[in-house]
Parts: structure tokens; sequence; C-alpha cells
């Protein structure tokens, strides 16, 4: 009898603790919910490239999307600059991968909305990301905000606000913020001999962090989009 | 006048040497652009190791516009010694040939001919800059093709548009015209105070080097004069690919940083044209014809 009971517990715990796992916080479920209304997209948009030792004009850029987490940004002609691995680390590759632990992390005020905090953990171990934050309103499931560290291309911060394609969970302006190393090149190869002031030209370039901004003008949702622009 | 330009073009023009100075300039990159062409990907990599540490940039690098900026980075350091060649044999040819005491014997006036001649070589100058500005931009453009220039500057890059780009060479080759005109006249000057071919051309070429040296050190002892130097300004035309960014960092189409710069180094270099023109004038004027 006392071994019967005994075996009861354990088995009741086992139950609880695998329920636990396999459980999906709900608010996620419903990010993922909306997120799955989109199979693919074709974007329009500005690209405003902010890093701190980079100047460079607004430019028209293409985006697309294909589930389950294909993203590629192409500028309309002319050269384009895109944080190393960043752009591809969006919401739809963190969730859509359902490899993953979700756990709540409290809320927090976020532009007069109070967001629920939900970091998720890989459990794969082959994906790129280490850890994730997702700031979602539960109200309307929305993300606006991720924090991301992946393994090779340190940390990304992604913020999204929302305008006509909110039903679908889609931006309508999306910011990549990332840490950007120091850029030098001797001048020996530039052959900018006896500048003015370089010390504190670089000093003023110096320590900043970078930022890749996308603000849509209009997608074109679920009317395919060919893999080989992938 | 014109009569005394076109007989120093026929003369220019019909030495040899006169050509050294483009086959060189043809040579030179011609060899640049066919090593960039079998091996640009691999340049392009290493000047862009930092950047690529962090982004990832999509596009066409190292097109026409960038190669072109590399040549001319290359080149219009060395070019002034090429004109130097004709410009600093102007007057002491003659004199060395024994020609300039029959010169002077006709009707035009000493300073007729120095302003003419001054005029001759500062048009093979120019010429010598075109078949500079053909070859690095646009035989570059045919065989590389065009996209937006990325410029990689010691501190930062410039990222211009493709539309943006081509007038800002017409600038820069514009202002090589005064930094190359300023070389012209110092060896025109040079010509004038000596009676053999070789010691102004020998001397101008020191000149230039020895300036060029004082202009790139960044010794405070120097700094006071190196703003009066020509040759701290002949580089300046590199300030027409540098771009004026709002409060938000994005670049502003079709402006330069720094405009007041360009204004300053084309008046400081065309001063100097100016002082030894005249100066060659004075001396020519003044010089007892003994050769």
């Amino acid at each position: 009898m006392k071994n019967l009971y005994k075996f009861i517990c354990i088995l009741s715990m086992v139950i609880v603790c695998n329920n636990l796992y396999a459980q999906v916080d709900p608010l996620i479920e419903r990010v993922s919910q909306k997120l799955a209304l989109v199979n693919d997209y074709e974007a329009e948009g500005v690209m405003k490239t902010d890093v701190s030792f980079i100047k460079a004009s607004l430019g028209k850029v293409k985006v697309y999307f294909k589930k389950p987490n294909l993203l590629k940004v192409k500028k309309e002609g002319g050269i384009s600059l895109l944080p190393k691995g960043g752009v591809s680390v969006t919401i739809n590759s963190l969730l859509n991968t359902k490899q993953y632990i979700a756990l709540p992390a409290g809320t927090q005020e976020y532009k007069g909305k109070t967001l629920k905090v939900i970091k998720l953990v890989p459990t794969d171990e082959k994906l790129d990301w280490v850890i994730s934050t997702l700031w979602i309103d539960p109200t309307d499931a929305l993300v606006y905000k991720t924090f991301t560290t992946t393994k090779e291309n340190g940390s990304y911060e992604i913020t999204m606000e929302y305008g006509n394609y909110v039903s679908m969970g889609l931006p309508s302006k999306i910011i990549f913020a990332f840490n950007t190393k120091d850029y030098k090149l001797p001048n020996g190869i530039t052959m900018e001999f006896g500048d003015d002031d370089p010390a504190a030209k670089q000093k003023a370039l110096k320590n900043k962090k970078g930022t890749i901004e996308i603000k849509y003008t209009n997608y074109i949702i679920n009317k395919g989009v060919p893999s080989s622009i992938f | 006048m014109k009569q005394i330009i076109s007989i120093e073009l026929y003369k220019i023009f019909r030495r040899p040497r006169t050509y050294i100075a483009f086959g060189a300039i043809a040579a030179l990159i011609m060899v640049i652009q066919f090593g960039l062409k079998m091996d640009g990907q691999s340049y392009a990599a290493f000047l862009m190791k930092d950047i690529n540490d962090t982004l990832t940039v999509d596009g066409k690098v190292l097109n026409g516009y960038l190669i072109c900026y590399i040549l001319l980075q290359l080149l219009l350091v060395h070019v002034p010694l090429l004109v130097a060649l004709i410009a600093a044999d102007m007057i002491s040819g003659e004199a060395n040939l024994g020609t300039l005491r029959l010169l002077y014997t006709t009707p035009y006036s000493r300073t007729q001919f120095v302003i003419g001649k001054f005029i001759a070589a500062s048009i093979y100058t120019i010429v010598l800059l075109i078949w500079l500005a053909f070859l690095a931009l646009f035989v570059s453009m045919f065989i590389f093709g065009t996209d937006d220039l990325f410029l990689m500057k010691s501190n930062y890059v410039v990222l211009i548009q493709e539309t943006d780009v081509l007038w800002r060479y017409v600038g820069a080759f514009v202002f090589a015209s005064f930094a190359l005109l300023t070389v012209t006249s110092l060896g025109f000057l040079m010509s004038s105070i000596s009676n053999n071919s070789i010691g102004p051309i020998v001397g101008t070429m020191s000149a230039i080097v020895f300036f060029t040296i004082l202009s790139t050190l960044n010794i405070p002892l120097f700094a006071t004069i190196k703003p009066y130097l020509f040759t701290t300004h002949m580089n300046n035309w590199k300030e027409f690919f540098d771009i004026q960014v709002n409060e938000n960092n994005e670049a502003i189409y079709g402006t330069i940083l720094n405009v007041a710069k360009i204004k300053n180094s084309i008046i400081v270099l065309s001063l100097h044209i100016l002082l030894f023109v005249t100066a060659s004038v004075v001396i020519t004027k003044r010089k007892d014809i003994l050769s």
C-alpha cells in the first residue's frame, strides 16, 4: 500500500512537470496564431541607416518574407547596409520554430502601454539565438519590442510600431538596434595624410549604437513569394 | 598672343617627352584597373574588414565610381611630377637651346611670350587632366559599371547615391585643374630662373615632394605654415566626396560637408598661380639673355 502511494505520487509529479514543460504561454500562442495568418509578404519601405561611422541617405527597400522564417531586405538599386545576421532574427524566426520554453517575467510600461514580458529560451542547441525577451501587449497580442542575444552576432533590439496592417500583426515601422564595433582604416590606405584633427573626428564617431529603421509603406500579403529571392 | 599660344602648343605636342605623361598615366590606370578587375573582391574585403564585423553590405561596392576615386587618390599625388616635365622646360628649354634670344627679337614683348607660354603649358596640363579623367572615370564606369559610391575614409564611411556622384567628379576635376595649374606655374617660375632644362624639372619635383611632406606631417611646429603651402590644398578635391548629415544622421543628397574649405583652397591655389606667374614675368623681363 505504501509503495502504491509512492508510485502514485511520483507519477503525479512526472505528469505535472511534463505538462508544465509542454505548456505554451497562452499569450505567445495568441501571437503565434496572429503570425500564422501571414504565409508570405512582399513589403515596400524606406530604410534609414544610423550607424555612427556611416553617412548614408534614406533608401527605398523591398522586404520579402516567407514562412517559416525566410526574410530578405533588398534595396532598390544601390548599396544596402544591414546588421550582420540581425535582420533574420525576427519574431517569426523566434516563434515559428516552436523550439523554445516561454518564461513569464512580469510586466513593464512601454510608451503608455502595460506590456507583458516573456523570455524565450531555445530548446534546440542548433538555433542561433541564446535567449530572447519579448514585450507583448496582452490586449491585442502584438509584440512591441524584442531583445535577442545570438551566439555569434551579438545582441539585437527590435522595436516595432503598428499601423494599417495591425490585424495581421505586421508592423508599419521596425527598428533594429545593434552594437557596432569601432571602424578605422590606416591613413596609408585611405591616403588621408595631414588631416586637420583626426582624433577629434574619431572621438565624435565612436561608441554609439547602430540602428536600421524600416518604415513600411505597403504590404502585399499571401500572394506568393518565390524562394529564389532568398 | 593666339599665334604664340598655337606655336607653343605645336612645340609641346611635337616633343616625344610630352607623351611620356600620357603613356605613364594610361599604363598606371590600366594596370590598376586590370588588378582590381581580377582580384578586386579581396581588396574590397580587406578594406571592409571592420565593417563586415558589424554589417552585411549588399550591392556592387567595387564599381566604376569607387575605382575612379582609388585611382585619383593614387595618381593626383604623382601627376604633378609629370606636369613638371613640360612646364619646367618651357623657358629654360629655349634658353638651353639658345633660341630664347631669337624669340625676344620678335615684335612680341617678353610679357606676351611668358603669358603665351604659360597658357600653352596650362592647356597641356588640362588636356592631361582630361585624359586622366577619361581613363579613370569613364573607362572604369565602362569596365566596372556604376552603383552607389561606398567610400571608406580613415574614420568613417560615406555612402553617396549613384545619381549624386557624377557632379562631384566634375567638381573634383575642376578643383584638380587648379592644383595642377599651380604646379605648372611653379615649374614655369623655376624655368624662368634657369638656363638649362634639367634643373627646373628636378627643382619643381623636389619642391613638390618637400612641401608635400611638410603638409602631411602632423607636427605642431609646421601647423602654422601648413595653411599657406599649396601642397596642403592640392588634395582637397576629396572634400567633394564628403556629405552633410542632418540631426538624424541622414546624409543630405547633393550636399558637400565643407564648401568653405574648397573655396579657401581654390583661393590659396589661385593666389599661388598668380604669384608664380607674376614672378616669372618679372624675372624674365629683367633677365639678361646670355645663352
